[in-house]
């Protein structure tokens, strides 16, 4: 036996509160989180700000449960990557079947509490959002496409249209637009990541399109996302939960990332090693500000047509 | 003289119980804040629902 596996049966089994508390990627809860708190807040139908709070709790714990299930499955390759590693299950402070029952139960609990707390439409959702991300993206396309990042970020996608659901009981235009603009984001912000991180997905065998594909059709796959993203940006600023505040950040945004995209679509790689990835860099750092942007801008429109401003 | 056994260990145990602890209260907390938010909206009225409709308006 040697003394690192000895540590690890030491450590097994007794896993402190906040190695649980990981399993739940508190950074990616943030991003759940401010969407759906948009989408509720956006929604025409008010909600009584007790049961909103729940809600997010709930949206935001199930998003989380994905995030614990999703670290049982991949446990296999986070230990081969110097990123996850340090993650509770490879570094061996919670066991595998810990993390499952963990992830399992946190699942079911979210939904059905989510369902009690406002209505079914909105748990259906969660729950869709939850097996989205468990079954479709981890357990299939991680390891299986280079478009992984793609179809997978549907389920980042999803909490704007629970919290509205939350309010309103149904799904509608402004929500699916909302769904869309995540959506449509998520490759783009994504790849812009990928071209300086020097990650170890390679080792890993999980097919990134930097490695599948090279870093030149990669910096053609942001360009071309980006330009569809636009008019979906753009085209949310004529619907209810829209106005001249989100359009003026729409089009400031939008010219903004279009122009950053086309500065990372004409460099080659010698020229990104050149200056550190600045550009790219620079492009990943637009593409938060750019959703949080837009969120921000929703939050806004909705806040204004409390006072009677705000929309067209 | 007490043996006093301190390892790291026990301090993850500690906080692991704790933190438990403190979610199930909290949990406690949120269904009953959650009923008396639902109960005093109606949500549970046995009442025919013109009559609901009639007085929240």
């Amino acid at each position: 036996m040697t003394d690192t596996s000895f540590e690890t049966q030491v450590q097994q089994g007794d896993a402190g509160f906040g190695d649980f508390f990981a399993l739940l990627k508190p950074r990616v809860m943030s991003l759940v989180v401010f969407t759906a708190f948009v989408g509720l807040l956006a929604a025409p139908q008010p909600v009584h700000p007790f049961i909103g709070f729940v809600a997010i709790l709930f949206i935001a714990l199930g998003g989380g449960a994905s995030g614990a299930l999703n670290m049982w499955w991949d446990a296999d390759i986070d230990r081969i990557m110097k990123r996850t590693r340090g993650r509770p299950i490879p570094a061996g402070r919670v066991t595998e079947g810990e993390a499952l029952g963990f992830g399992a139960f946190l699942s079911v609990l979210s939904v059905v509490m989510l369902w009690l707390a406002t209505n079914w439409v909105a748990a259906a959702i969660l729950a869709f959002t939850i097996f989205f991300y468990v079954a479709i993206y981890t357990m299939w396309l991680k390891r299986s496409t280079p478009q992984n990042i793609v179809i997978g970020g549907a389920a980042g996608a999803f909490p704007p249209m629970i919290g509205w659901a939350v309010a309103t009981g149904g799904i509608s235009t402004e929500s699916i637009l909302m769904f869309t603009l995540i959506f449509m984001w998520t490759p783009p912000h994504f790849w812009a990541l990928a071209l300086f991180m020097k990650s170890d997905y390679h080792e890993a065998k999980v097919p990134m399109l930097t490695v599948t594909h090279g870093r030149k059709a990669t910096r053609a796959h942001i360009l071309i996302y980006t330009l569809l993203l636009a008019p979906i940006a753009l085209g949310l600023s004529v619907t209810s939960i829209g106005g001249p505040v989100y359009l003026a950040v729409a089009v400031v945004l939008n010219l903004l990332f279009l122009k950053g995209a086309v500065d990372i679509w004409r460099r080659d790689e010698a020229q990104a090693e050149a200056d550190g990835y600045r550009t790219e860099k620079k492009v990943f750092g637009l593409s938060l500000m750019y959703l949080f942007g837009h969120f921000g801008a929703i939050l806004v429109e909705s806040t204004l047509r409390v006072y009677g401003l705000g929309g067209w | 003289m007490a043996l006093k056994v301190e390892h790291e260990l026990h301090h993850r145990r500690l906080g692991r119980n704790v933190g438990l602890a403190l979610v199930l209260l909290a949990f406690v907390a949120l269904v009953f804040g959650l009923t008396l938010v639902k109960t005093k909206r109606g949500d549970f009225n046995t009442q025919p629902p013109a009559a609901s409709a009639e007085e929240g308006n």
